[in-house]
């Protein structure tokens, strides 16, 4: 029996704390606040029975127009003689039943209809669409005062059928979320697990949507408070419903007699639908922030070097080297200020002509490595090294601007992703003239790259150079990739990864192309790979990564055959054994043999 | 004797979206068979059409024409509620331990969906999983941690473990080493070995890998553009095999070693220089 270690790649992370997004909307002062305003409001309105002694609708001709203060008539009463408090609170629950048909309907049928136009897809979801997308088309607010004398003057009828043109928003973002997670792995494999769809939906698909669908039903809700006020401001409605829009309508009326009563249906309209407004925001924020760690976009800029450190080259042996990096340290400061070490202080030389393999597992800082030469490490990145000297050129120190302009014309780089570092929307050829027009005419350049693109190996280089990328295989991606890296005749190519996701037979002819041009060119070549055959392929001298560090390095030769280092030789021991095919050497009593 | 999974002269093909667009056939009549307790390695290039097969198999995608015999029983064309009483019998693991497993779930939940999907009771499916972590080496406390916390191996063991839930006895595995570290990889392959043993479980183990493969498979078929070109026992295939593709695939390997390396690619060399005459 065997026993099972852990994972050597458990890098043991601490338990993250993370913080539901609704958790997080408390924590804004903006979100804790709107939401204080809404639950505030409701309550006045849900308490409006003991706040006021006075009928909204109860009028008295003694207190026409009472002034803010009145016993019995707190903020006053209005021009016929009704208590300003009492119809505020009165509205105040108006509006907050408008709030929750309004946006419930619309919420309910835009989500109900949205999984299932999303989920099942083909016919259903093209008729769907097309019911939904004209509901979209009809001038919602004119129907429904059209619609007036059908809904009997009923405001909750009213704002029902506005509920209904709002629909359309939330189909078209829940089906569109639910699309785009419809063929996700984890919902293949609840399918395969015998989850019926109704499960699926309801426990993988509505995780998903119900942060956007939360903040969506936020604005709807304060849509709907505002149309509702404004159909009774026009005088939609029936006039025994006290709404802000019918006292704003009656304060209106008397706003030079009495400025003052305009103020408070519209100061508790305002505070309603912008608190409603503010806390959809502060989800939306909330769910921003919380995504987990978000991969930043490289930008092409040399990452500040620490200035303390100068150049030391007088460190550098007799040996000629291309590429000296002396004491590399590369970090990225975490959320708890700490600074996280990927590269811990390493050393290496790269001889003109060399072909040296950088190899170690992920994060064994590889790729950092790699991108703390070329200057592509993001601007977070805390680089410092003791020397890092390109073709004599420092990379460190007064002149570390200088790799901007040895970039192409000395090193270039070959990517892992050939596809995604070509821009879609531009041809092959124009992409790789507009690399080489900084030097002669548009003409010349044409004919260079029509010449490099033969030179890689692609049949039929015209096609090729007009064509676009998603026109071309992956391969051929990459062959034209490399065309552009050595179009200037680097000293020095720096490969991350370049066949790792290419199929092995193409691997194999890139490799071939790789091995044709450093002998014509005679450049150097970093290669940064995980893959041992890779390694043994191309390289001369290979170094060996873990953690941040070089733990062993050497001609290729002698890290096969004799490695020192007990990483490496995990390593290697790991590689699945070529010559021996699965033999069932420890399944004598395996119950198979028996059964047939 | 009928063999467990059992298909006939599968065709299928994709239709791009938009009106009357022409439907491109991916899988141009496979026919393949995989015995209880066997492991058949499916190798081929991306486009090759294999982890389309495996999805025929599992009901994700739907074939044209042929048949898929699981145990003598027809399941192609099966309805939704048939296909989930398959789900004891048929299980998969997929290649990206991230995106299939949802990160909002915890661990235990992942693992006995199947479990009370199949009408397990909740109590039941939590003992079960304590079962499961320890078969697939996980912690036992590992349950009630979310999937971020875990490594790419620790994640496809607990797709491994979600597998295994029901006891299936063929489970499609479509690349499942494919996004792991070497040493990870290894390691994991082990596991799948060691489960079989225990359990008698068939694996489709579907890869572009030959070395995983021979690590792995009892049997090979070699999938080329929709077609079986070469299929039989992994020593076989893997050490003298006859048709001119698989050659070139087992050749286009590199081999860990710079020597063996340097006679492979001559043997490559020659081999294209008498394939272009």
């Amino acid at each position: 029996m065997t026993t099972y270690v852990p994972d050597i790649d458990t890098a043991e992370p601490a338990p993250q704390v993370r913080r539901s997004p609704a958790r997080k909307v408390l924590t804004n002062p903006l979100g804790l606040a709107s939401l204080i305003v809404i639950l505030l409001i409701t309550a006045l309105g849900l308490l409006a029975p003991i706040l006021s002694s006075h009928d909204p609708n109860f009028a008295s001709l003694k207190e026409v127009n009472a002034p803010v203060g009145t016993p019995g008539y707190l903020l006053g009463a209005d021009g016929s003689g009704r208590d300003i408090l009492a119809r505020v609170l009165a509205s105040i629950n108006v509006s907050m039943i408008s709030a929750v048909i309004g946006a419930g309907v619309a919420v309910i049928l835009g989500t109900v209809f949205g999984l299932i136009s999303g989920y099942v897809g083909k016919r259903t979801d093209a008729a769907t669409s097309w019911v939904f997308n004209l509901m979209m088309t009809f001038p919602s607010l004119v129907l429904v005062i059209i619609l007036f004398p059908v809904t009997g003057g009923s405001y909750q009828i009213t704002i029902a059928i506005f509920g209904l043109f709002l629909a359309p928003g939330i189909f078209r973002l829940v089906r569109n979320l639910v699309v785009g997670v419809r063929n996700e792995l984890y919902v293949d494999a609840a399918r395969v697990a015998g989850l019926p769809a109704r499960r699926i939906l309801s426990r993988h698909i509505f995780y998903v949507i119900r942060g956007p669908i939360i903040i969506a039903t936020a604005f709807m809700a304060g849509a709907a408070i505002n149309v509702q006020a404004g159909l009774a401001f026009l005088g939609l409605g029936s006039n025994r419903v006290p709404s802000f829009g019918a006292m704003t309508a009656d304060a209106f009326l008397n706003i030079y007699a009495q400025p003052l009563q305009i103020l408070w249906p519209s100061l508790f309209l305002a505070l309603l639908t912008g608190s409603f407004v503010l806390l959809g925001n502060a989800y939306r924020d909330a769910l921003a922030t919380g995504g987990v760690n978000k991969v930043r976009r490289r930008r092409l800029q040399p990452a500040p070097t620490d200035p303390d450190h100068t150049p030391s080259l007088t460190q550098r042996d007799s040996e000629p080297s291309l590429l000296h990096v002396s004491n590399l340290r590369v970090g990225y400061p975490q959320a708890d200020g700490r600074v996280k070490p990927v590269v811990q202080g390493i050393s290496f030389d790269v001889a003109p002509g060399e072909v040296v393999g950088l190899v170690g597992e992920s994060g064994s800082g590889k790729t950092q490595t790699a991108f703390a030469v070329l200057g592509l490490l993001p601007s977070d990145a805390q680089i410092q090294a003791d020397a890092m000297v390109l073709a004599d050129e420092s990379l460190v120190g007064p002149g570390a601007k200088s790799i901007r302009r040895l970039r192409g014309g000395v090193v270039s780089y070959i990517p892992q992703e050939p596809m995604s570092n070509l821009d879609p929307s531009f041809t092959v050829g124009s992409q790789l003239v507009e690399g080489l027009t900084a030097g002669g005419s548009r003409q010349e350049a044409k004919a260079t790259v029509l010449e490099l693109l033969a030179r890689v190996g692609i049949p039929d280089p015209a096609r090729t150079f007009r064509s676009y990328p998603h026109q071309i295989s992956g391969g051929m991606a990459q062959r034209v990739l490399i065309a552009g890296a050595i179009a200037s005749r680097p000293k020095l190519l720096i490969a991350d990864e370049p066949t790792t996701a290419l199929d092995v037979t193409v691997q194999a002819e890139i490799l071939d192309l790789l091995r044709d041009l450093q002998a014509e060119y005679g450049m150097a070549i970093l290669l940064v790979t995980h893959n041992f055959g890779v390694v043994a392929d191309l390289c001369d001298r290979v170094m060996v990564m873990s953690s941040g560090r070089i733990v062993e390095t050497g001609d290729v030769r002698a890290i096969f055959h004799a490695p020192q280092d007990p990483y490496t030789r995990s390593l290697l021991n790991a590689i699945l054994d070529e010559d021996t095919p699965r033999i069932r050497a420890t399944t004598a009593d395996h119950p198979k043999e028996t059964q047939s | 004797m009928t063999a467990l999974l059992q298909i006939d002269d599968l065709r299928l093909s994709y239709r791009s979206p938009g009106w009357r667009r022409k439907a491109t056939e991916v899988l141009h009549g496979i026919s393949l068979h995989i015995d209880a307790g066997e492991t058949l390695g499916l190798v081929g290039e991306s486009g090759s059409g294999k982890t389309t097969i495996g999805r025929a198999v599992l009901g994700l995608a739907t074939p044209d024409s042929g048949s898929i015999q699981f145990e003598g029983r027809e399941i192609s064309g099966h309805t939704s509620r048939e296909r989930r009483q398959l789900a004891r019998d048929i299980q998969v693991v997929f290649q990206d331990p991230y995106t299939s497993l949802n990160l909002a779930l915890q661990i235990a939940d992942i693992i006995s969906e199947p479990l009370i999907a199949q009408g397990g009771t909740p109590h039941d499916a939590r003992s079960q999983v304590k079962r499961l972590l320890d078969q697939v080496g996980l912690p036992a406390d590992a349950g009630n941690r979310f999937p971020r916390e875990f490594s790419g191996g620790q994640r496809q063991r607990v797709a491994i473990a979600r597998a295994l839930a029901l006891s299936p006895k063929l489970v499609v595995c479509d690349e499942p080493v494919s996004a792991l570290d070497l040493t990870t990889q290894a390691l994991v392959l082990d596991l799948f070995a060691e489960i079989q043993r225990q359990t008698n479980v068939a694996y489709l183990f579907i890869t572009h890998d030959l070395a995983v493969v021979r690590h792995i498979s009892d049997r090979v078929a070699v999938l080329y553009r929709g077609d079986i070109v070469e299929t039989g026992p992994t020593a076989s295939v893997t050490s003298s095999p006859t048709n001119e593709y698989t050659r070139e695939l087992l050749l286009a390997a590199p081999v860990a070693d710079p020597d063996l390396q340097r006679e492979r690619r001559e043997a490559r060399r020659q081999l294209r220089e008498i394939a272009a005459g």
